[in-house]
């Protein structure tokens, strides 16, 4: 069998040449900016489609979870392509902030955001909100069953009856807080007690598709999956019922997305615009008539009027920019839940 | 293997040699590298902080769910493949050729896509019995191909010589088929073996936890910490000890046949009244292997209808998988070329050292390796950090010894004497090589590049860890679909990850088809 094979020179051409393509494209991502991106990829997807519309910016997208992302800027340090770092939960972005990382914010952009979403340093701003919530299997559980604190899901009454995704982010956003609220101890042992208690998800879709499916009772997750599940086909949540904790428990916890710009940024001026437009009226409008269904943060933004209004939920006061992810994963490491 | 015809030649040749030489060694130094970084990591971390990462109940469940896995899963993968390839090979089951087909086939459907059709099916799946059940399901034709390859090859002779010495139809199947079966056998749940513990989707969706999984959840919740290294660490311990315990069961003892003449072809055994009950075993593995993922994809693909078709999504997807496909096979390959040409060509004992390397380094599994160069290049080696060229390098390393294996029996087979012709005839030693010896062995490179582009097309963690911004392949952007529970978005995904591994699936089973000269 004879084939045709070029000649050696034209070869390493060839292979040069299939090398440099790719690392080519990835110079021209320069021009315009890097977001990375921990919030719903396609909340953000819309976001981004909207700025560049308006401004003509171009913009590159890496997405991930927001442990995994921030962490990775503190790594990459002085050198991260990112120019813009968005969250789902503020630790992340807290974590960056205290390494120094992020610039200062325009006044402007500040102004569009009350004092309570952001914290007062101004480097970095809450744009989007979500509350923690029990979901519930209605055929399994009555109201009167509900646990009243978060805190209860600690006891041995409650083991093997709820599911949470404790790898993932949300989840240790709320660990954050009961963290702040609490204290050191008190996490602990309250972290010690889950892990005899919780059957543990990959994801708090799939906590509610289990609960959904009578799997288990109930679960610890934030409000939205229930209601864009609904929105969508209900397939995952149409036995299944929200219970709000309220009363400043740290089970009514209300996580704060936040987005900030690195002082490493080698387009700050299109950076900060990207957040100014995300907080602002254009960015809040998306989040309030998309299908992601979390809180508006923006000053005079109403929430999609599907949602109990945040005024309702009774949150806990915690100072976002105080959420302590490391040490939120040690206590998890010691508790055996990582 | 070296007698070169003149003294000149001959000098020239040490030279060559020591260049060839001088490029198999960069190669197996790179693919060190993942080792080399475990072991950095751990002196880093300190002992006692290692010692509190790697000695804690965490750990200890870890071990016990992933030797569960192994124990029940490989021995099951074995047992289902023998049954099929002897139904196959040696008897007259009804459509022979069709099962054998069917029992390669299910390796065109990614790992990751066998899980997501199973909790479609069975949403309260989960733990060991789904990861045993999936896992058996989607690696079994790993030990079904080299053990049907090996029966049809296998001579008669032996097996009629001890049924004329009274051994019932039974008796010889167990004291004389079986034995010389073994290398077929380890070598398949080796590489089964190995796919249990590198892979990550599959387990995750089913919430069964492993090593891999257990080392994507601590990377993502602190990117590179030292916990995650930890666990890399004890992970390529098992895969070790996995390769030592394989080639203590293969011994060496020898199963070729001595004298000359051909094996005359194995007469199939009829199986009367038990052909209907026989027929059940690959009906109901190709139900469970192909039937479900083909129910799943059917039934997402119509609940999403026309719009889960984002062409603008699917087309680039499908565009940087081929082109991170074709890149990695290519470079894949032309970097196997210095190792498999003096394997072949020059083997010594230093030769073999590095080869180990080679194939040991393609036995870890990709989150070690991805691990390693995220710490890597984020710290020494900036400008390639979150470029393709990671990712490549990763691919190279990840899917060295696919290329490699292939590429040896081409050049095996290309007679050295040509080389030397068309050398005297004026050509360079480097032209020679590449237009004698490569021409001829180009069949078995491309046939090792299709290899790397299928592990390519479908591998997860590695992409995940390390592609540059943007970046949006097949694997991943279904992966983001399924973890967002948008399982009709997905499909499409699935689909086409499915049609693309389709030829390669052929290719394997053709190929298996060709070594046993039928």
């Amino acid at each position: 069998m004879k084939f045709p094979l070029p000649s050696l020179a034209t070869a390493i051409a060839m292979g040069t040449a299939m090398l440099a393509a790719p690392m080519m494209a990835n110079a021209q991502s320069s021009d315009g900016i890097v977001v990375y991106n921990a919030q719903h990829a396609s909340l953000n997807k819309d976001w981004v489609a909207g700025f560049t519309k308006e401004t003509g910016i171009k913009v590159t997208i890496r997405n991930g979870g927001d442990t995994e992302l921030g962490n990775q800027i503190v790594q990459e340090g002085k050198n991260s392509p990112a120019d813009v770092f968005l969250t789902e939960n503020s630790p992340a972005i807290a974590l960056v902030d205290s390494a120094g990382l992020l610039a200062p914010l325009d006044a402007a952009t500040l102004a569009l955001v009350p004092a309570n979403f952001r914290p007062d340093h101004g480097r970095w701003i809450g744009i989007a909100a979500r509350s923690t919530v029990f979901v519930y299997n209605r055929t399994k559980m009555t109201k009167e069953q509900l646990p009243k604190s978060m805190l209860d899901l600690a006891n041995p009454s409650w083991k093997g009856r709820w599911a949470a995704s404790p790898t993932g982010a949300d989840f240790q956003a709320i660990v954050g807080a009961l963290l702040e609220l609490k204290g050191e101890p008190a996490t602990l042992a309250w972290l010690k007690s889950m892990k005899q208690n919780v059957t543990a998800y990959k994801g708090n879709g799939s906590v509610l598709k289990a609960v959904n499916a009578g799997q288990i009772e109930g679960g610890l997750i934030y409000h939205y999956y229930l209601i864009s599940d609904q929105a969508r086909t209900g397939e995952n949540s149409n036995n299944t019922e929200t219970h709000y904790f309220r009363n400043q428990d740290p089970g009514a916890f209300l996580s704060i997305s936040g987005g900030g710009v690195l002082a490493t940024s080698k387009h700050p001026s299109e950076a900060q615009a990207f957040v100014r437009w995300v907080a602002g009226k254009g960015g809040q409008a998306i989040l309030r008539n998309g299908d992601s269904y979390e809180y508006t943060v923006g000053k005079g933004q109403a929430a999609n009027a599907k949602l109990v209004q945040i005024s309702e939920l009774q949150a806990p006061q915690v100072d976002p920019s105080k959420l302590n992810s490391k040490k939120v994963s040690e206590l998890m490491i010691q508790a055996g839940l990582l | 293997m070296l007698r070169p015809s003149t003294p000149g030649l001959k000098r020239q040749r040490r030279w060559e040699i020591s260049w060839m030489g001088a490029l198999a060694g960069l190669v197996s130094l790179l693919a060190l590298l993942p080792l080399g970084f475990v072991a950095w990591a751990t002196l880093q971390t300190g002992w006692d902080t290692a010692y509190a990462l790697i000695v804690r109940p965490r750990v200890g469940q870890l071990l016990i769910n992933t030797a569960l896995l192994m124990f029940i899963t490989v021995p099951l993968c074995a047992v289902l493949s023998l049954a099929l390839a002897w139904l196959t090979e040696r008897s007259d089951i009804p459509g022979a050729r069709t099962w054998a087909w069917l029992a390669v086939a299910p390796l065109a459907v990614p790992a990751f896509v066998h899980s997501y059709a199973w909790i479609t099916v069975a949403p309260g799946i989960h733990g060991l019995f789904a990861g045993v059940l999936i896992s058996v399901i989607a690696y079994f034709p790993f030990v079904y191909l080299p053990l049907a390859a090996s029966l049809r090859r296998l001579d008669p002779g032996m097996e009629d010589s001890a049924a004329s010495l009274g051994l019932g139809p039974w008796a010889v199947f167990f004291r004389v088929v079986v034995p010389q079966l073994r290398l077929a056998l380890c070598g398949g749940s080796l590489l089964v073996g190995l796919h249990l513990l590198a892979e990550y989707g599959l387990y995750v969706m089913i919430r069964f936890d492993t090593f891999t999984t257990a080392i994507v959840d601590q990377f993502q919740s602190s990117y590179n910490g030292p916990a995650a290294n930890m666990l890399s660490g004890v992970l390529v311990i098992c895969c070790f000890a996995l390769l030592a315990v394989e080639s203590r069961a293969r011994g060496n003892a020898r199963y070729a046949r001595i004298g000359t003449g051909a094996p005359r072809t194995a007469t199939k055994r009829r199986l009367g009244r038990w052909t209907l009950p026989c027929i059940l075993l690959p009906v109901l593995t190709t139900v469970l292997a192909l039937g479900v993922p083909m129910v799943t994809l059917t039934r997402w693909l119509i609940a999403g209808g026309v719009d889960v078709w984002l062409v603008g999504e699917i087309g680039p997807a499908i565009f940087q998988t081929l082109a991170l496909a074709g890149m990695g096979a290519l470079i894949t390959t032309l970097a196997a070329i210095p190792m498999a040409w003096l394997a072949i060509r020059a083997p010594s004992r230093f030769q073999r050292v590095l080869e180990a390397c080679n194939y040991l380094v393609g036995s870890l599994p990709g989150v070690v390796v991805a691990l390693a160069l995220v710490t890597i290049t984020v710290r020494v080696a900036m400008p390639i950090y979150q470029t393709a060229v990671t990712v490549l390098l990763a691919y190279l390393l990840m899917f060295l010894p696919r290329a490699l294996i292939s590429l040896r029996a081409g050049i095996a087979q290309a007679p050295v004497e040509l080389e030397y012709a068309a050398r005297s005839l004026g050509r360079t030693p480097a032209q020679a090589l590449w237009s004698v010896t490569m021409r001829l062995a180009a069949p078995s490179a491309a046939a090792g590049a299709a290899l790397v582009a299928l592990g390519i097309t479908n591998e997860l963690t590695a992409t995940l860890l390390l592609a540059p911004n943007g970046t949006r392949t097949l694997a991943t952007a279904f992966w983001a679909y399924s973890s967002e529970i948008d399982y009709a978005a997905a499909a499409p995904y699935a689909l086409i990850m499915v049609l693309l591994s389709l030829p390669m699936t052929w290719l394997l089973y053709t190929q298996s088809k060709r070594t046993s000269g039928r």
